[in-house]
């Protein structure tokens, strides 16, 4: 694997495949309330994923975010201590944009655009306002189609989905359980996570309050503080770093044709949404297939884009992501571990970051919940929105 | 080219020609101009949101303030298209024209949400919001509430009623900030 590796300063025809690796993630603590502002936490994720790969802060000069970060690169550069900054990029549509930071680095560093570097998020979800409790909030042009009706939140939205793939496939609230368990219970094994030592259960499931029929609180991801960050460089680099490298084989963005951000109801197919798109781009430029996924990060803000994402990444045909999920298939030791750290529905709801990270600690072998032997993830961004995907191997 | 061939397929086999009633009004414009300038404000007195219509979307508001659903076509290919925008996706051009339909459709899916909510919102809940997909063009989908009568409240057709495919038809509710906003009745209530 090692000897067919791209370098750095990349010459025509070269691609993106193992040319990079995350050499470096860090963390804040989850938790409902942090008292310290964004820019606070950003901070510590990024010196704490540096400190991670043993690179001094002075050396990054690259920086990767995505929409709705209140902090810039121009703050964290200057209160970091970063050098001169080479290369910034900030992706659109919130959660669909995690992923793509990573990517976007990954694609600086190999054609010779910088060195080092860092891509973070830092929310304060849990304790900040929500943009559909602002009645006087001036609706965004797109939401004059939907929001005066009464579709207000993402679980809305969502929902409206969730309904009609249950018609449409058999789908039962028993299969967005599977979802919700298999994320609990990997928290349950992972002291950092908000749900640590919360077990759920069925009855609390199929017994708990509706948000949005179909869809119950149990379908909803967290809402979260906290910050996380990792650290990208070349793969030579990378080798000489603490830790053991985990390298970006096969990375993409997906914005489907005719698509119409959360409400993707007026592609002709509403139902294969943005991870369609991505993981055509995905599997072209990789080595290995679906098959070969050891374990898989998906995001998770509500139950049902696991089914969809499963299905639109190829882990099985259209209609059948919902019985996929059956017979402890996502938990570990099934046929595709998801969400080994408890994901946006158990860990925290950092808009997918800490899919990245864990993900990162299942090939490093150092996972709370660790699928033995594991050298191949996929990470996924947010669905419903124009999203990203990464394929990381060891 | 390129860009025609990966958009052809998204609404092709959407069937204009089969409003029979099919006008090609294209004073649209103007009447749209009066929509956008009464939709000022995203509130309306009873504290639902009202739609802020932009120019693209300002015509199917002013037409539904006469009655009449209407949805932009292609004023070349006549390829329907939603929500409105300047230029076809099929064709490129901008010409377009907001033809009549019949305001008959079928549900495709719906959500009943529950609390928390906008307090207006909140108030009725749980509600219905249903995805609506048009009988004269089956791509364009459009989301709305299924009401007992046109100026019922968004929670006046029990949950039990809704079902996946139910027939309805559309009608007209004048909002108190002067915008017109298109609901759904069933057709076999």
């Amino acid at each position: 694997m090692g000897a067919t590796r791209t370098t750095a300063g990349a010459t025509a025809g070269a691609t993106l495949k193992d040319a990079t690796a995350i050499a470096g993630i860090g963390q804040t603590p989850f938790a409902k309330r942090l008292p310290e502002s964004e820019k606070t936490l950003a901070c510590r994720a990024i010196l704490a994923a540096l400190d991670d790969a043993g690179i001094a802060p002075s050396e990054v000069d690259a920086f990767a975010s995505y929409t709705m970060e209140e902090t810039d690169e121009v703050e964290v550069a200057k209160a970091i201590g970063a050098g001169d900054v080479t290369f910034f990029s900030k992706v659109g549509y919130g959660g669909g944009g995690s992923c793509a930071t990573v990517a976007h680095l990954a694609a600086a560093v190999a054609t010779g655009q910088a060195s080092v570097g860092v891509a973070w998020r830092s929310r304060k979800r849990g304790s900040g306002p929500r943009p559909w409790t602002n009645t006087r909030a001036q609706l965004p042009t797109p939401a004059q189609w939907t929001r005066p009706y009464g579709l207000l939140r993402p679980a809305d939205e969502i929902g409206l989905l969730a309904r009609r793939y249950m018609h449409e496939y058999g789908a039962t609230r028993d299969h967005f359980f599977n979802v919700a368990l298999a994320c609990r219970n990997r928290a349950n094994q992972n002291p950092a996570a908000i749900m640590y030592d919360r077990p759920l259960t069925r009855e609390m499931y199929m017994t708990a309050r509706w948000i949005s029929e179909p869809l119950c609180l149990f379908d909803n991801c967290l809402e979260t503080d906290g910050a996380l960050a990792c650290v990208v460089v070349s793969a030579e680099r990378a080798r000489d770093c603490r830790q053991r490298p985990v390298y970006v084989h096969s990375a993409a963005q997906g914005l489907p044709a005719q698509h119409h951000g959360m409400v993707n109801y007026w592609n002709d197919d509403p139902l294969t949404g943005p991870s369609w798109a991505a993981a055509r781009r995905l599997w072209k430029t990789a080595d290995f297939g679906p098959q070969d996924v050891d374990v898989a990060q998906i995001y998770d803000a509500f139950t049902p884009l696991i089914p969809l994402s499963l299905e639109g990444y190829g882990f099985c045909a259209r209609g059948e992501g919902a019985a996929f999920t059956e017979g402890g298939a996502l938990e570990i030791g099934g046929r595709l571990p998801l969400n080994t750290g408890g994901g946006g529905l158990s860990e925290a709801y950092v808009h997918g970051f800490n899919l990245i990270t864990e993900g990162v600690r299942q090939l490093r072998g150092t996972g709370t919940a660790q699928v033995p032997g594991a050298t191949t993830c996929l990470v996924t961004a947010g669905e419903g929105v124009p999203t990203s995907a990464l394929l990381l191997r060891s | 080219m390129t860009q025609m061939d990966t958009t052809t397929d998204t609404t092709a086999d959407a069937t204009t020609d089969t409003t029979a009633d099919a006008t090609t009004d294209t004073t649209a414009e103007t009447t749209a101009d009066t929509a956008t300038a009464a939709s000022g404000g995203s509130e309306e007195s009873d504290g639902l949101l009202a739609p802020v219509p932009d120019e693209d979307g300002a015509p199917f508001f002013a037409y539904a303030a006469r009655g009449e659903l209407r949805v932009q076509c292609c004023a070349d290919c006549g390829e329907p298209r939603f929500p409105p925008r300047p230029c076809c996706p099929h064709c490129q051009s901008f010409d377009c024209l907001w033809k009549k339909v019949s305001g008959r459709g079928r549900i495709w899916s719906y959500v009943l949400p529950h609390p928390p909510l906008l307090p207006a919102y909140a108030a009725q809940a749980p509600y219905n919001v249903v995805l609506v997909e048009l009988t004269d063009a089956p791509r364009i989908r459009l989301v709305g509430n299924l009401v007992a009568a046109a100026d019922a409240a968004l929670n006046s057709v029990p949950p039990e009623r809704i079902r996946i495919g139910a027939p309805v038809k559309a009608a007209f509710h004048a909002t108190d900030g002067g915008l017109t906003v298109v609901r759904w009745l069933l057709e076999r209530p």
